[in-house]
């Protein structure tokens, strides 16, 4: 696979201008003579529509005799240049060249907003699309080539190509990204500008996007990430799909992709049309199908998978104004592997043992329990209107995610889901981006929302997650200035304000051995025979904040610092978890008296770039202040034998970390990427490591592009990763009465080191104005590698992934 | 500002449309969970009875093990197994449901060292292999030790014991057994 941050992406595949520039320098009569010629001008090329910067555009001074590009910031800065009146020439691909008059003072900043279409047919210019959300933190995006390679995948694999986010998984189709050491809740996930309101708190409960419905995905930390939330302790992770054109147009595509791994595949579609009014509209759906997946020498019984989405955009995009209706429905049924559903410590012990699955059966495509069926709908409806002051946005929201999983069950239960959760919420926002100057920028807007969670009693089992209603009210205000041409700081405050209206049962048994009696007494709203429901009702303030700078040194040198805090309000499962988790295979107990973690989070970026090579070095130290973690507190004798019981505690944690991405262009036709990346996590009051913390890992690939071979390109990626050393031990003993035995259970020993070599390549066999066609032939685990990866909660039972070769081809018109 | 009246508008209707659910939801009593596993041993001339009673499944209450007396010694005795669900009322009798999947469960018996008896299966399923609610236990001499009745889900069938039963474990309780 070919692993690529789009900022590196430099292999020659950037198109040459349609437009040429023509660049006019035009000296007015401007006899003053002589005068010190120290001043600067620093040129900022933005898009008017949405203020994304313009990479590539040209800017010409005659004067200088010197054709320049503004870099990824779309900016350029001029040096030595006379305190008077120049006449500029700024042209970009899909915009109208702009001429313009300057009047130099000293250090003067200009930004120049461009009329810019996003030319969506051509891939190839993205990377020079997207919009920058924060000013002081590097932003990490993926590359539309990327994207579409991981078609088959979720979103989570293709986020993966990103240095420092792993996946945590559950098998092999359930997977989420980890940012930094962090996931589920500390990590926010914006699909066209919709929080998604998934059960995200979930470690087995996967984003429910669909990979192929967005065009572009990035990483975001930082001021631009609080207009998203306060909670993102870990990113937020931002998945758009693009503008469309001011022409008119109609256009699409057709990939289909098929694995030998699985036997499976996934075809989608998606078409547009445009015109020139600005109206638009564009259709998209996918169906993904695989059957059991297998590792390096065996099957993994029920481990298939089996998806349906579609999505709907229409609207109209004027300069000044303009609307949106965006729907999506995702709709995915996973089995998760049959031997995996094991629960007390004893069976537990000889799932360990035994390495491999005790259930392996012939391949099937067949999806029985335990498995998960999530429904997912989301609409959203968005007005904006841009007036002198700036840009107004209102935006409403709708989202219901309906979320069953199935357990092996007995009798008439066997086919009623033992978890059935139906989430609705309602998003109301208005934003508001200024225009009061070209060196501050500020963004203010505030976030109205209603959630309703209703867990169906009708499983017949106790509510994983009670009834609740949940209030969220926010309000944020960012801004960005710009000191001086290489100096920009940014900053941002958040607030939000989130009230709980919560209907839970308590176990009678646990209610006392917690002795909720004497502190909640108050929210008793019945007692029956075994069980005591109550009506917790939950109040949280949360503040957050951020403070960054980005210096440019010069116009390949760059570092950005920030400093961020965030805080996250408990999730329903570490206020309310009480009872046995079948996912999690333990007891899981939460506490109603848990407050919000707040966690204070420093980074540094150093960023290096021309036209051979380029450098991403990203570090931080992230303090977490009443971190929620869960563990094992003792083991507990039932009916069913030995269960292993954990606990939530609020505790603090360190995490600090560094990544590196590298990529040198050795010529014309080859590439050299490397990726790296090391975290550590530690509790500090136990001065204990933190568990799931991702294993050091070295990514190194060689890309070769030929655009005169019908752009060919064929990589070859090696992928090491290193044992985790540092784990917390929650091993224990257990007695096994049938053996009259004490067994010890091996719960935390990460698994050993492991290398892996992908293979990617693709190559288009037509191409004329109207359509293109291309083929494209991908090998991950190509030596067939047995391998456990610590991040996939499954290890204990199962290895990972065989080898697999993807076929895909890709019709576009 | 015409969009904050609008926000306003629209957040009231939504609101006050999505709030007027009142009622309390419905406890959930568990329908799968069992409680109490009690075998019965009858010789004849004496009965015991073993028990273990865990009335609030996964919470923190500890289980009650009872064992109503002694075994005697070279007897032979017919045990039933009989499961409950004692947080229903009244109390649901899972023999049933085990009775109606018999193909997906069986029972296994372990004795333990130091405990003189052996057992043997009665009752089978409807392909001839041992179900086990009802099973014979033999008793030697005087002695003690443990008696571990195991209840497998979808083991393999047929099995040799637990060592290649495989499954999941329903139920692994073990009774502290004296001969005299």
């Amino acid at each position: 696979m070919i692993i690529r941050n789009s900022h590196l992406n430099s292999i020659g595949v950037q198109k040459t201008p349609m437009l040429f520039i023509f660049i006019i320098l035009i000296l007015f009569n401007n006899p003053i003579l002589s005068q010190d010629c120290n001043s600067s001008l620093t040129l900022k090329v933005i898009d008017l529509h949405d203020s994304s910067v313009l990479q590539n555009a040209s800017i010409f001074i005659k004067e200088l005799d010197k054709n320049v590009k503004t870099n990824s910031n779309g900016e350029y800065v001029f040096k030595d240049l006379c305190n008077k009146e120049y006449f500029i020439e700024i042209s970009h691909e899909e915009c109208e060249t702009i001429q313009t008059e300057v009047k130099i003072k000293n250090n003067t900043i200009k930004t120049i907003r461009m009329e810019h279409h996003l030319n969506e047919l051509d891939e190839i210019i993205v990377k020079s699309n997207f919009k920058s959300k924060s000013k002081s933190v590097f932003e990490n995006k993926v590359s539309k080539q990327t994207l579409e390679d991981y078609s088959n995948n979720s979103i989570a694999d293709v986020l993966k190509t990103i240095p420092g986010v792993s996946t945590i998984s559950t098998g092999s189709s359930i997977a989420k990204p980890q940012i930094n050491g962090l996931h589920s809740s500390r990590v926010l996930l914006i699909n066209n500008n919709v929080k998604m309101e998934d059960h995200e708190w979930g470690i087995d409960h996967a984003p429910s996007i669909d990979i192929n419905s967005i065009e572009k995905i990035s990483l975001i930390k930082g001021a631009g990430a609080l207009k998203y939330g306060g909670s993102a302790l870990g990113g937020v992770i931002i998945s758009e799909t693009l503008k469309t054109k001011l022409i008119d147009s109609l256009y699409g595509k057709l990939y289909s992709s098929a694995s030998t791994n699985g036997k499976g595949g996934t075809i989608t579609t998606d078409i547009t049309k445009t015109n020139s009014k600005g109206w638009y509209t564009r259709l998209q759906g996918t169906f993904k199908r695989f059957g059991d997946y297998n590792t390096s020498n065996y099957i993994m019984s029920n481990t298939g998978l089996s998806e349906r989405n579609f999505s709907l955009k229409t609207g109209l995009n004027r300069v000044d104004y303009g609307f949106e209706v965006y729907y999506s429905f995702f709709n995915n049924e996973t089995g998760i592997l049959r031997a995996s559903h094991l629960v007390s410590a004893q069976d537990i012990f000889r799932g360990i043992t035994s390495g491999i699955p005790l259930i392996i059966e012939d391949f099937t495509y067949d999806i029985s329990a335990p498995k998960q069926k999530i429904k997912h709908n989301l609409a959203k409806f968005n007005f904006f209107k841009t007036t002198d002051l700036g840009k107004f946005n209102f935006q409403y929201d709708f989202q219901s995610n309906k979320r069953q999983e199935f357990d092996i069950r007995r009798g008439d239960d066997r086919n009623t889901p033992s978890i059935d959760l139906e989430l609705t919420t309602h998003s109301l926002s208005l934003d508001f981006d200024s225009r009061f100057s070209n060196n501050l920028n500020l963004n203010l807007g505030i976030v109205g929302k209603y959630q309703k969670n209703f867990p169906d009693p009708e499983t017949g089992v106790r509510r994983l997650i009670p009834d609740y209603e949940k209030y969220d009210l926010g309000a944020y205000s960012i801004f960005d200035y710009k000191l001086n041409p290489e100096w920009i700081i940014e900053g941002g405050l958040r607030y939000d304000y989130t009230y709980m209206d919560v209907f839970k049962y308590y176990k009678t048994s646990f209610w006392e051995s917690r002795d909720y009696g004497e502190e909640f007494s108050d929210i008793i709203v019945e007692v029956l025979a075994n069980q005591i429901l109550t009506n917790p009702k939950l109040e949280f303030n949360n503040a957050s904040a951020t403070l960054g700078s980005k210096f440019l040194f010069d116009n390949n040198n760059t570092i950005f610092f920030n400093y961020s805090m965030s805080s996250r309000s408990p999730n329903p499962s570490e206020l309310f978890s009480e009872g046995l988790h079948h996912a999690s295979a333990r007891i899981e107990l939460g506490d109603l008296r848990f407050k919000p973690e707040v966690g204070h989070n420093f980074g540094f970026t150093y960023q290096k770039s021309n036209e051979k090579f380029s450098l991403i070095f990203n570090s931080f130290l992230n303090t977490i202040k009443d971190f929620i973690v869960i563990e094992p507190v003792e083991i507990m004798q039932t009916i069913r034998g030995s269960f292993s019981l954990w606990e939530y505690r609020q505790t603090d944690a360190k995490l600090f970390g560094a990544d590196l991405n590298v990529d040198y262009k050795l010529n014309k036709h080859i590439n050299l990427i490397h990726q790296s990346s090391v975290i550590k996590g530690t509790d500090t009051k136990l001065d204990n490591p933190l568990i799931d913390m991702p294993p050091a890992n070295i990514k190194n690939e060689i890309v070769y592009f030929n655009s005169d071979l019908n752009n060919l390109s064929v990589s070859l990626q090696s992928e090491y990763t290193f044992k985790q050393n540092k784990y917390p031990d929650n091993n224990f003993e257990v007695y096994i009465p049938t053996t009259e035995t004490y067994e010890y259970i091996d719960l935390s020993t990460p698994p050993k080191a492991y290398h892996l070599l992908n293979f990617n390549s693709r190559i288009d066999i037509h191409t004329d104005k109207n359509k293109s066609i291309n083929l494209g032939l991908k090998i991950n685990n190509l030596l067939n590698t047995t391998y456990k990866n610590y991040l996939n909660r499954l290890r204990l039972y199962t290895h990972d992934l065989g080898r697999n070769i993807i076929l895909s081809i890709k019709y576009k018109l | 500002m015409k969009f904050f009246k609008y926000a306003l508008l629209a957040s009231t209707l939504i609101f006050a449309s999505c709030s007027e659910d009142d009622n309390n939801p419905e406890p959930v009593n568990e329908e799968e969970v069992l409680t109490t596993l009690t075998v019965t041993f009858e010789s004849g001339f004496d009965t015991v009875v073993m028990q273990f009673q865990d009335l609030d499944g996964d919470g923190p209450d500890a289980a009650t093990v009872s064992v109503s007396g002694p075994l005697s010694a070279n007897t032979s005795y017919d045990a039933a197994i009989v499961l409950l669900n004692e947080t229903e009322d009244p109390a649901e009798n899972i023999n049933e449901e085990i009775e109606e999947e018999d193909l997906d469960h069986q029972f296994f018996y372990t004795v333990g060292s130091g405990l003189d008896a052996n057992t043997s299966y009665v009752d089978l399923d409807s392909e001839g292999n041992p179900l086990g609610l009802n099973f014979v236990l033999n008793t030697g001499g005087a002695s003690s030790g443990g008696l571990t009745i195991t209840l497998r889900h979808e083991p393999n069938k047929p099995n040799t014991g637990l060592e290649n039963a495989a499954g999941e474990t329903d139920i692994e309780v073990t009774f502290d057994v004296t001969i005299e």
